[in-house]
């Protein structure tokens, strides 16, 4: 690592992160740091707390305990919001108004970003998603997969540096999943760091560097991606075998 | 990006998308007049004098429209969880709040405009000619619904009965707008100069003050889940 990539703060640096809802614990203590330009995939069953972790993530919750800091600033509650800036965020709920073209949808999220030129930028985020024919049909007549190549253009318009992905895959086809994974493989070459939450351990192993596994709120996993037997995931993500040795970061 | 600027962007978005779906407008619009219609069967206008009963007719037709709009304004949120769009983005989030209050003082204000001539020729009443008085009362006890509707809508949005909570949580806290209003109207039906009732104009400019300085200061937190 150079001396400049020394002094860079990591993307994400977590300490002892907790989101409670009365006695329940969605996130409970996480530590975690993750360096500019890693792409990291959190896995977990349904309810473990991965959704909840990636919008603490996104500064749209706050925690309950803890610290979450964002490219060295404290992602606090007054001071996120030249935060949110640097921040993409994917959902399976694509954000989009069904009423609004692609374009007035995406001119809508270029202004709210203070881009330069909204119009452009919106342009070209709908050329790159391949949907320039369909720019300005509403997007409540577009298909599933072409409402979530929008939902990806909107995540991405602002050219942010970190990417928050959570169950991006999800109702896609194997067309759609495809080329939802070629998009993310052009975003990682720009050098942003990523992190997604999925249940499909496939398409998590494919795309990361390093697998996080969250079981009730607290991570049971934490190991570089490359090597990782898939078969023995289920046994690491609930802690009934030994993880590989953390990568260090 | 300036305050304002987000402010009337997140408007001009909330009317976009209501010129493209008339969902709202229908809806508010059909609604209120039904109010009418049904308080025009209830009562005996010929018998019972408009000054007494008419404003509280006719605001209840505004306030329960009002709600319609608000409800429907923040499910439009709601759906494909659009809200999270707004709040990742770097804007203060009371601009937002700012952007829907101002679009649903606008849907208010269209319906009133359309409703009140309708009133006029069902109910036979008049405002004494004056009509600057009368917008400026209808105007600012607008302003003060939608500001406290918004501010709880917002605080219910994320909750499953959103619906149901919105209007038992807004409606107590609405009584003092409803009382001025319905006090405002009925002092300028009955044609009282303005020295009578500026008391209540003046308390309806100071809820208004109150509850946007408030919400505006609380609003991140009643966004929490």
């Amino acid at each position: 690592m150079s001396a400049a990539g020394r002094d860079t703060p990591p993307a994400i640096e977590a300490r002892g992160l907790s989101k409670r809802y009365g006695p329940l614990a969605a996130i409970d203590g996480i530590d975690l740091t993750v360096p500019v330009g890693q792409w990291v995939v959190v896995l977990g069953h349904n309810g473990a707390g991965k959704s909840t972790l990636l919008r603490m993530l996104a500064t749209l919750l706050h925690p309950t305990g803890g610290n979450l800091r964002l490219f060295g600033a404290e992602a606090g509650r007054s001071d996120a919001a030249p935060l949110r800036r640097r921040i993409g965020f994917l959902s399976h709920q694509t954000f989009l108004y069904g009423h609004l073209t692609a374009r007035e949808n995406l001119e809508f999220y270029a202004r709210l970003y203070g881009l330069a030129d909204p119009e452009g930028a919106a342009l070209e985020a709908i050329g790159a998603a391949r949907l320039s024919h369909r720019q300005d049909d509403r997007v409540a007549t577009y298909s599933r997969g072409m409402q979530q190549r929008l939902a990806i253009a909107r995540a991405l318009l602002h050219r942010p540096d970190l990417i928050l992905l959570d169950e991006p895959f999800t109702g896609l086809d194997r067309e759609s999943s495809s080329r939802l994974e070629d998009r993310l493989r052009q975003a990682r070459g720009t050098g942003c760091t990523c992190v997604m939450a999925t249940h499909d351990q496939g398409q998590g192993l494919r795309a990361a560097d390093r697998v996080l596994g969250l079981s009730d709120g607290r991570l049971t996993l934490d190991a570089p991606s490359r090597g990782l037997d898939p078969s023995r995931l289920d046994d690491l993500l609930h802690g009934s075998s030994p993880a590989p040795p953390p990568r260090a970061s | 990006m300036t305050y304002l600027r987000a402010v009337l962007l997140v408007a001009e978005k909330d009317l976009k998308v209501e010129l493209r779906s008339r969902e709202q407008a229908v809806t508010l619009l059909f609604f209120a007049l039904l109010v009418l219609v049904v308080f025009n069967f209830a009562f005996d206008f010929t018998v019972i004098d408009f000054v007494t009963l008419g404003p509280g007719v006719l605001w209840v037709a505004f306030i329960f429209s009002g709600v319609l709009a608000i409800s429907r304004s923040f499910q439009i949120e709601r759906e494909q969880d659009r809200i999270q769009g707004i709040l990742l983005a770097p804007i203060d989030r009371s601009a937002f709040y700012l952007g829907k209050v101002a679009a649903t003082v606008l849907f208010m204000a269209a319906v009133e405009t359309i409703l009140v001539p309708v009133a006029v020729v069902m109910f036979n009443f008049r405002f004494n000619g004056q009509t600057a008085l009368v917008v400026l009362a209808f105007i600012l006890n607008t302003i003060g619904f939608a500001a406290v509707g918004t501010l709880f809508a917002a605080m219910t949005t994320s909750t499953r009965r959103a619906e149901l909570l919105l209007p038992l949580l807004l409606f107590p806290a609405a009584v003092p707008v409803a009382l001025a209003a319905v006090k405002t109207t009925t002092h300028l039906l009955a044609g009282h100069p303005f020295a009578a009732y500026s008391h209540w104009v003046l308390m309806s400019a100071a809820y208004d003050v109150i509850f946007l300085a408030a919400a505006v200061l609380l609003f991140d937190e009643a966004l929490e889940e």
